[in-house]
């Protein structure tokens, strides 16, 4: 973390409009696309076609709006963290608390989403990737909802790391398939869905949790997660009467953090800084963070950036956190990075952990993992500001699910 | 003309089909898959496919995934595909050599250089699994620049519309996925398949090759019944299990158990 409040060199463009991306194959820019084997092709067109469809229909989007507010219990709430505002001594943070959804993360935003879209599609069967375990758990929540078979990918080392999510989705009715392959983390996971996909193309829905793969899902994911934007804005106006000063949000692929920024993008005095999973630090090698040290390469369908060796081998990744343990990173991303309009930094393991237990103990907000990592870089970022600027932090999911992890790392026996 | 024109003429007018296996360069080992593509040659293979590894092949099943983390270990590179190749063409300057693998890799490199190193080697053709014609306004030139075949993939879902486009395209030959799903799945069934291969002759003036779930000489005499070529791959790729192939005695093992399916296929095909 070197540079808090990155005025970056960059120009900021002048007259982008954010709203017009992606191009109609999907690119943000050199980013994003459909790099996906014909053997897809056909799901992906009619992926495509279903979802620019319900984008205008009335009773979808009715729907969709309905269900946010009874089953995921939306709004979510803005708020003001005074105490952990006092104990940084800087900026005012305002967490938006996702972590109150729902099945206790963001996920679940796009899960209805998509899950109502397959319905309409006359699917009958579910599969989905998972990290963490949240995008799983929201999944097999939508399809026992729905009452859809709901088969979850899950690395074979994340199963491990998150036991409690794992059981969570099997007394929801899903089949958790464990994979052993590569990594045997949250690529490998994708890499078996997409293959799941495949050879069940006919009846088949592919629910992918983050805004990265081939076009259309880094658009649609995106577009199902605004509402954490959306609201957030209305919220701020309506609590203080202006804008915030500053996002912050943690990346994985980054649905949570384009789903904060993207309603943002054309208020050009709302800075935005997108945190990475450190691991044990940048320099280490050992980290999970494409956009502050990686490189543009083509992987899961589309270009972006990625942790990658100098033959374009995939490299493994280290995070404490699960959710962010992923080489690639959503494609608009990508190109808001080269553009300048958004910043994106790391926070390593120990600060996430240390933002951890400083959220639980000031605000009584036990916070998940990949969420620690955004608190961990809000709390520097608003210790540089000024008392009367505000600064809103993604409270992407709550930490239940992680208890067992740090009480591991830090040698507790429960 | 291109080795892999030549090849598929002098084919046609010998009345027959096109063996083409597919293997990993480096699986098990470094040393084995030169003496391997020879051994191939010698038992019927008319064109080989070689594999370069990819850390995320996704849409390859377990078997193809396998020999790719196991080519891996050795840490194969494009550079080593290309060596080999250099190696194989110091013997053998007829048998068409296709490089099948994934994005990435090339897209590292940058399309030119690769596309001039793959040729000046030897490779005559390029398959690249998640490079779809819509995305490959600047790869197909920069390939077809130094004289390499770009070969797309079609498959059962494959829409008109998408055999059109591909007819602008592609050069060398096109491989028809036989089946949904990934390499290695299940079997086939031969009649979907001559429908389809009717449906893309009406479009695309080229050899047509047939791959996924030919795993016998059975199943391979079938699909040489209505396709130009006929590849085969988890069904030998599956041999590189028995060993490591680090000595001489092993791989001679690996390599006569491969010459053995491929010329049961090979003589199959040719008793039609």
């Amino acid at each position: 973390m070197t540079q808090l409040i990155d005025k970056s060199e960059k120009p900021k463009p002048d007259s982008v409009d954010y709203s017009a991306m992606p191009d109609e194959h999907g690119h943000f820019g050199i980013y994003g696309g459909i790099f996906a084997s014909e053997t897809l092709m056909q799901a992906l067109d009619e992926l495509r076609d279903a979802y620019e469809k319900i984008k205008t229909d009335e009773a979808f989007q009715k729907q969709f709006d309905e269900d946010l507010a009874q089953y995921v219990g939306r709004p979510s709430p803005l708020y003001f963290a005074e105490r952990l505002t006092g104990q940084v001594g800087g900026a005012k943070i305002y967490l938006k608390r996702e972590d109150l959804n729902h099945t206790g993360a963001h996920k679940i935003n796009n899960t209805i989403g998509q899950g109502l879209l397959a319905k309409m599609m006359g699917k009958k069967r579910i599969i989905a990737e998972t990290g963490a375990g949240q995008h799983g758990v929201a999944s097999a929540t939508v399809a026992a909802r729905f009452g859809m078979e709901c088969i979850v990918y899950m690395g074979a080392e994340d199963i491990v790391r998150q036991a409690p999510n794992v059981y969570r989705m099997k007394l929801l009715g899903a089949k958790v398939v464990a994979v052993e392959s590569g990594s045997k983390t949250l690529k490998d996971a994708l890499n078996e869905a997409m293959r799941d996909w495949v050879t069940n193309v006919d009846d088949t829905f592919y629910i992918i949790g983050t805004v990265a793969g081939p076009h259309p899902y880094p658009a649609m994911v995106r577009d199902f997660q605004t509402i954490i934007g959306r609201e957030a804005k209305a919220q701020m106006q309506e609590q203080c009467g202006c804008l915030p000063d500053a996002l912050v949000a943690c990346i994985g692929g980054g649905s949570n953090a384009i789903g904060l920024f993207h309603p943002f993008l054309e208020d050009e005095s709302v800075a935005m800084y997108g945190v990475e999973g450190g691991g044990l630090g940048v320099d280490s090698g050992k980290h999970a963070a494409p956009l502050c040290a990686g490189s543009p390469g083509v992987l899961h369908g589309n270009r972006t950036y990625l942790m990658e060796d100098e033959n374009g081998q995939i490299i493994e990744t280290h995070s404490v956190s699960a959710g962010l343990d992923y080489p690639g990173v959503g494609p608009e991303h990508a190109w808001l990075k080269d553009i300048g309009r958004a910043n994106y930094v790391a926070a390593t393991d120990d600060e996430a952990l240390e933002a951890f237990h400083t959220l639980t103990r000031v605000e009584g907000i036990i916070p998940a993992l990949e969420s620690s990592h955004a608190v961990a870089y809000g709390m520097k970022l608003a210790a540089t500001m000024k008392p009367e600027q505000r600064i809103i932090i993604n409270l992407s999911g709550r930490g239940d699910k992680d208890i067992n992890t740090i009480a591991k790392i830090e040698g507790i026996e429960l | 003309m291109s080795r892999i024109a030549a090849r598929f003429a002098e084919l046609k007018s010998n009345a027959r089909t096109a063996l083409i296996p597919y293997v990993m360069t480096g699986d098990p080992s470094p040393e084995i898959t030169l003496p391997l593509m020879h051994a191939m040659v010698e038992a019927g293979a008319d064109i080989i496919e070689l594999g370069a590894p990819f850390s995320d092949p996704m849409a390859d099943g377990p078997v193809i995934q396998a020999a790719a983390e196991r080519s891996l270990v050795h840490n194969t590179s494009l550079h080593d595909v290309f060596a080999l190749v250099s190696e194989f063409r110091k013997s053998d300057d007829k048998t068409p050599i296709v490089m099948m693998g994934y994005l990435n890799p090339i897209e590292v490199m940058g399309y030119e250089s690769f596309a001039q190193q793959a040729a000046s080697c030897g490779i005559d053709g390029v398959i690249t699994v998640d490079m779809p014609p819509v995305e490959a306004a600047d790869y197909v030139p920069a390939l077809k620049s130094q004289g390499l075949d770009p070969i797309f993939l079609l498959a059962p879902t494959s829409t008109e519309e998408r055999i059109k486009k591909l007819a602008d395209f592609a050069s060398g030959f096109v491989y028809y996925v036989s089946l949904k799903g990934v390499t290695g799945a299940a079997t086939l069934d031969v009649t979907s398949v001559e429908e389809k291969m009717q449906q893309i002759r009406r479009f695309i003036d080229l050899p047509i090759g047939v791959g996924f779930g030919i795993g016998d000489a059975e199943s391979a005499a079938k699909v040489a019944g209505c396709s130009d070529a006929v590849v085969v791959g988890s069904a030998i790729v599956k041999k590189m299990t028995l060993n490591d192939g680090k000595t001489e005695q092993e791989r001679s093992i690996i390599i006569k158990e491969i010459s053995d399916i491929l010329s049961a296929m090979r003589s199959a095909m040719d008793s039609l």
